[in-house]
């Protein structure tokens, strides 16, 4: 079967079946463009419980960072993952406000981001006599390079390590979960298809 | 507040208690051959193809949390409304024991989210105390079950290969999919060392069966609910079409309190329940009552039912009811394959869950723990969602990269959108599934000074595994580290299976397969029920769920639920036929 015709078969037999099914008039035949429509529709609720819908808005509507810590934020998400030949960066993708509403979901996370972020404000009037967000890129380096590996950092070091491997992890998580991320990695999944085995060349690749 | 209890005129046939896998059997079976039946479900409705309640297809960014946990144990996409902890409805545990109690409060419960391992009982799982000296057997066998599975087969679709593997029944089954990359490597490499590893058996659509449902369309996320009605919940395959019958009455949002029995003849005459969004107090009136609250539900509410007559619960004169409870074993092992690194990317996305499991394969004659366990598969090129590359100081200082060069641990720029490139679909999961021995000192009972929010007295567990369950995690973990080394991998993680963390053995009530509390058997001084779950006590009420079942097997409950409910619901309509209820 071609691919196209694959497609308009699970029309059918998806959005077809389902809409009759809630009694609905059946969609005698939909397109692609037609189920990628429906797909988008919104409902009011999408998929939430009313409890959680509700929580969602309200935690929407809260600001936890300042706007001191969400430019300091913004600048470590971006020493992280900085735009490449491949892909744009954290900040391009959303991170920092992914991880604002982190913050306010996961309210454990709250004091190991905020002493976090003054942990490295500390550091950084120490050394360089001004805040993060004040001192040159070259000097946040500085900073950064005595904290991101784990493994060689010193004794003095550990609690930036600790949250900088926070940092490390949320901006990757918000930035692989977003539509520039899944071009990045490649992936190329949620979406109908029907599987009919690893391809050929992979096979043969693998030695099978 | 006035309370009055308002007492709905009409008689039933059956009410029935739970719509998920044995109230849904229940309800379509007795509903199709005719019969009046109200259907009570303490959740709301749920429709997995109406678009208010559609996760699939969605990508994580439509989640300001990107699909992780916070309100939902499974993430935000997960089609469990309900988790261990639920508002207002607690229970409690005995100091030093332990017992998890998940429930999914909507219509089909737990079979909207579950994994669709749809694995029959062997002839052996029915008689493991004869066969082995420990536990008990079952008051019925295999070929008692045998048709039910097989009608359960054709109505509802299921997947797999005839492989006359032992204690391992063949079904009727639809074509299986291939295996996943991962998955030929996982296979090859078992074979290696004599594990055999073979088509999984799940009950997705992969031909269609009927006009009602759709054909899976591969987007591995059964466990959001299926809009073309291709995997089983009882929801879409069950309840909604026994709705269409005219014969079913649902009435959602009902927390039943108890079973209301007459004084004088000890039958039951109906249940009582709270209406959850109103409050009132509402009777139900029907001649025959059957339970499918979930296991540990079904007990509490025969517990609850006390009267002067049943001064012990309801069909409790044995005792027995609560005890016995247990959950399956859960072990599992995650492996990093470097020779999947830096793989084509293809959509490999598949069914909702693994292509190809491996059926407990040993004899315990020669092991030191006293029954099996099967192995769950997990890996490939999976939809990112929260979690997805963290950790990565833990990974990427240990693997050079394209251009031949290792880095510290960690670090940051660039190099970490390698990591996630590189690294993506390279790791394999295993997850051991086993069973445990039933024991009478592992139960639930009434607690007896707390209650939930509707004042229904709330349940106390007690539970320790025995030393056949940590064996056997132990046996499950030491599978795994072969597995992973004859595949040239390395196990992930800091976790070191050992005596002091039970080899990761998870806690009781973790895995989610809980059973027994209301056990079936031959000797009405030990059980509560009889051979076709009707209470011994009480000859109009039965229980549906899996709180009847001697033991669990090493098989996901599921499809035993569902085939034992059909056989209860015949047998129901029968002796209506023949007067006898």
């Amino acid at each position: 079967m071609k691919r196209r015709d694959v497609l308009k078969n699970i029309a059918l037999t998806s959005v077809g079946v389902a809409t009759a099914a809630t009694g609905a008039k059946a969609d005698p035949a939909l397109n692609e463009e037609e189920l990628s429509a429906k797909k988008k529709k919104k409902s009011p609720l999408a998929g939430r419980t009313q409890a959680e819908a509700d929580r969602d808005a309200k935690l929407l509507s809260e600001t936890f960072f300042t706007p001191a810590e969400m430019a300091t934020i913004t600048i470590l998400c971006d020493i992280i993952l900085p735009a490449d030949a491949t892909s744009g960066s954290a900040s391009q993708a959303g991170v920092p406000a992914f991880i604002e509403f982190i913050a306010k979901d996961m309210p454990q996370q709250q004091t190991p981001l905020r002493g976090g972020l003054m942990w490295l404000e500390n550091q950084s009037r120490k050394r360089f006599g001004a805040g993060f967000a004040a001192i040159s890129p070259a000097q946040r380096i500085q900073i950064v390079e005595d904290i991101a590996y784990p493994e060689k950092a010193t004794p003095a070091m550990k609690q930036g390590t600790a949250f900088f491997n926070l940092m490390r992890d949320l901006t990757m998580t918000g930035f692989y979960t977003t539509e520039m991320g899944f071009k990045d990695l490649g992936y190329i999944g949620n979406q109908p298809n029907v599987w009919q085995g690893v391809p050929e060349e992979v096979l043969k690749q693998f030695g099978f | 507040m006035s309370i009055q209890i308002k007492e709905e005129p009409k008689q039933y046939d059956v009410v029935i208690v739970g719509s998920g896998a044995g109230g849904g059997m229940a309800a379509y079976t007795l509903a199709k051959a005719g019969a009046k039946v109200c259907l009570l479900e303490a959740g709301g409705y749920y429709d997995p193809a109406d678009p208010q309640y559609v996760t699939q297809l969605k990508a994580p960014w439509e989640s300001p949390r990107r699909g992780a946990g916070t309100t939902r144990a499974f993430g935000d996409f997960d089609a469990a409304w309900g988790g261990w902890q639920i508002d207002g409805e607690p229970y409690t545990t005995v100091k030093g024991t332990e017992f998890h109690w998940f429930r999914s409060r909507m219509l089909g419960g737990r079979t909207n989210h579950w994994g669709r391992i749809s694995l029959r009982f062997g002839p052996d799982d029915f008689r493991r105390g004869s066969l082995s000296g420990i536990g008990d057997d079952w008051p019925i066998t295999y070929d008692d079950m045998k048709p039910y599975y097989d009608k359960v087969d054709r109505l509802i679709g299921i997947f797999g290969s005839v492989e006359n593997f032992p204690n391992e029944p063949d079904g009727i089954f639809l074509p299986p999919p291939k295996p996943r990359l991962h998955e030929l490597m996982i296979q090859k490499a078992a074979k290696g060392i004599g594990i055999p590893v073979i088509p999984s058996r799940l009950s997705i659509l992969t031909q269609k069966i009927n006009d009602e449902r759709g054909v899976c369309f591969y987007c591995h996320q059964c466990n959001r609910g299926c809009v073309a009605y291709a995997d089983f919940s009882s929801s879409s395959v069950l309840v909604i079409p026994a709705l269409k019958t005219g014969n079913l009455t649902l009435q959602n949002h009902a927390m039943v309190r108890e079973v209301l029995t007459d004084p004088q003849t000890g039958l039951c005459t109906g249940v009582s329940y709270v209406d959850t969004r109103t409050r009132e107090e509402i009777q139900v009136k029907a001649k025959v009552v059957v339970l499918a609250a979930s296991a540990c539900e079904s007990a509490r509410l025969l517990l609850n039912s006390k009267s002067g007559r049943f001064p012990q619960g309801l069909a409790n004169s044995s005792g027995v009811i609560g005890k016995y409870l247990n959950d399956s074993t859960g072990a599992g092992r995650q492996g990093f394959i470097p020779a999947l690194m830096n793989r084509k990317r293809y959509n490999e996305d598949g069914v909702g869950g693994m292509h190809v499991y491996t059926p407990w394969w040993l004899n315990n004659n020669k092991l030191d723990f006293a029954r099996g366990y099967h192995i769950e598969y997990g890996g490939g090129m999976n939809m990112p969602g929260y979690g997805f590359g963290m950790g990565m100081q833990n990974m990427n200082g240990k693997y050079a990269y394209a251009d031949g060069n290792t880095h510290p641990a960690g670090g940051y720029g660039s190099r970490l959108k390698e990591d996630a490139r590189r690294f993506f679909g390279a790791y394999v999961g295993f997850a051991g599934r086993g069973e445990p021995i039933p024991l009478e000192s592992n139960y639930c009972e009434i607690d007896p000074d707390k209650v939930d929010k509707y004042g229904i007295p709330v349940l106390r567990f007690h539970y320790k595994w025995s030393d056949h369950e940590i064996k056997q995690a132990k046996h499950m973990q030491e599978t795994f580290a072969q597995i992973i080394d004859a595949m040239g991998g390395t196990p992930v993680g800091d976790f070191k299976p050992s005596a002091e963390n039970n080899y990761g053995l998870a806690a009781p009530g973790q895995i989610i397969h809980e059973i027994g509390t209301v056990r079936m058997g031959k000797n009405s001084g030990k059980s509560a029920l009889n051979e076709w779950q009707q209470a011994h006590d009480v000859k109009n009420l039965f229980v549906v769920d899996a709180a009847p079942f001697v033991s669990q097997g090493d098989k996901n409950v599921t499809w035993t639920i569902l085939a034992s409910a059909m056989r209860t619901s015949e047998y129901i309509i029968d002796q209506v036929k023949a007067n006898k209820l």
